[in-house]
């Protein structure tokens, strides 16, 4: 029920003067284009990817953080690599 | 989809799953809270990587599951009004009320329908001023801040045959009645990245330090509920309960400002019952009274209807991590997805109906074998 999927965002449409809380955009889910509300964030740009939750967009998704977390992931990738070769040369 | 293939890679989850059994020393029961996350455990069986010592308990976050039976009882007679369309998320439609389900109405002629935003049923009720549009309110804080805009734009649209039946439960609450319970088994929690990208986590700060239990907040991919497992998994060894933000790329420390601001103006704080586990103070979402208009309780009459729920059914001991799914003896015979008992098995984020769809085979005998070992399972 909690599903948010990320899109990225290729048109914006801003509300009127007194609508601030109407703004929507375009957002593309690979390849698959819906409107979704931007209501939320408000400081969200065109190429932005957003994650989308039932036609609202809950959060810009933070490019660095994300990249931040693979690194992460790939640095314990070469630890294991290093720890296999360590036991493998123990064993030799 | 954007990194979408590097938060599922095999090699990745392996890593992750290596640097678990590395650092685990003892057994710990860990809670994820999310029917989300508890899905994409069982459907990729992410409890299968992890060390014997490590228990996953699945916790109380499906709103579906949770909605109480009375609340699905009050959406079934409202929806068989013949002025009425009743609009719903779809996986709403087959969870079983006292009698019958959305989908059993509509079948008998109901306008039942299914939207995708809570927006596409206030379209509805301008398109159709004739007609009482009724929109299906439930969720978690993820789903209050669309659900609240829709309150919002029907109230500035000044669309008064729109309407919404309210039963929004808060995260932060369950975990309390959880922790705070004699028979609690849960250590550390997974809290939900996407609850927590709307509310920030700043409100499970007292929850880990009063009950000193790890809480990390978690995303949904594969590697993202790995790594939070080890995170946990890393304070509990360490001796350490601190709240941990794992789905940094989503959720920041303070949440959603504007969003939070269309919550606080729409929805005020309730206690709420939740199917299965009882009523939990404080626990939800109900409509303030600027926007009494649109309370389809209020508008039908529907305000005082109660109703009991049956007691064969386990799910409160489920959604509170107490028992497992095949611990049941209704589980997969007096109760599946077709037909289901209660609320666990209704929604496919409920664990029993996770269980069902891809353990039913296997389950069995791992907890015949869990049950000797003396550890995990049972």
């Amino acid at each position: 029920m909690c599903l948010a999927v990320p899109g990225k965002i290729l048109t914006i449409v801003e509300g009127g003067a007194s609508e601030e809380l109407s703004r929507t955009g375009t957002v593309s889910f690979g390849g698959i284009s819906k409107e979704a509300s931007l209501a939320f964030v408000p400081e969200a740009k065109v190429g932005d990817y957003v994650l989308v939750h039932a036609g609202f967009a809950i959060s810009i998704v933070d490019e660095t953080e994300a990249q931040q977390t693979l690194e992460y992931f790939r640095q314990m990738g070469d630890l294991a690599e290093l720890q296999d070769t360590q036991e493998m040369e123990k064993k030799a | 989809m954007k990194h979408l293939d590097e938060y599922r890679n095999q090699e990745g989850a392996r890593h992750l799953a290596d640097a678990i059994k590395r650092i685990t020393t003892k057994p710990w029961s860990i809670m994820e809270v999310c029917g989300g996350q508890t899905h994409s455990i069982v459907k990729y069986g992410i409890d299968e990587l992890l060390p014997p010592e490590i228990t996953l308990l699945h916790g109380p976050g499906c709103p579906v599951c949770v909605t109480p039976l009375e609340l699905i009882d009050k959406a079934l007679q409202i929806a068989a009004r013949p002025e009425v369309i009743f609009c719903s998320f779809g996986d709403m439609l087959r969870v079983p009320g006292s009698g019958g389900d959305l989908f059993s109405v509509k079948a008998e002629g109901a306008d039942v329908r299914i939207v995708y935003s809570p927006l596409d049923a206030v379209k509805i009720a301008r398109e159709n001023p004739q007609r009482e549009v009724v929109f299906f309110a439930v969720g978690f804080e993820t789903t209050a801040p669309a659900n609240a805009m829709a309150v919002f734009q029907a109230h500035a649209q000044k669309l008064l045959n729109f309407s919404v039946l309210v039963s929004h439960v808060l995260v932060p609450p369950a975990i309390e009645a959880i922790l705070s319970a004699s028979d609690n088994r849960t250590q550390a929690f997974l809290a939900a990245g996407h609850v927590c990208t709307v509310m920030g986590f700043e409100e499970y700060l007292p929850l880990a330090k009063k009950y000193q239990v790890p809480i990390v907040v978690t995303g949904f991919e594969p590697l993202d509920i790995l790594h939070g497992i080890l995170m946990c998994v890393e304070q509990l060894e360490h001796g350490r309960a601190e709240v941990e933000n794992q789905y940094a790329r989503s959720v920041q420390r303070e949440g959603n400002r504007p969003a939070q601001e269309l919550m606080a103006k729409v929805f005020r704080v309730v206690h709420r019952k939740w199917r299965g586990v009882g009523e939990i103070p404080r626990s939800g979402f109900g409509l303030r009274d600027e926007f009494a208009a649109f309370d389809a309780e209020k508008k039908f009459g529907l305000v005082d209807y109660r109703v009991d729920e049956d007691s064969e059914c386990i799910s409160g001991q489920v959604l509170r991590g107490v028992k497992k799914p095949q611990e049941c003896p209704a589980f997969g015979k007096r109760c599946t997805p077709e037909r289901p008992l209660g609320a666990t098995m209704v929604s496919s984020e409920g664990a029993c109906a996770a269980y069902y769809l891809y353990r039913r085979h296997t389950e069995t005998s791992r907890v015949a074998e869990g049950a000797r070992k003396g550890v995990g399972n049972a």
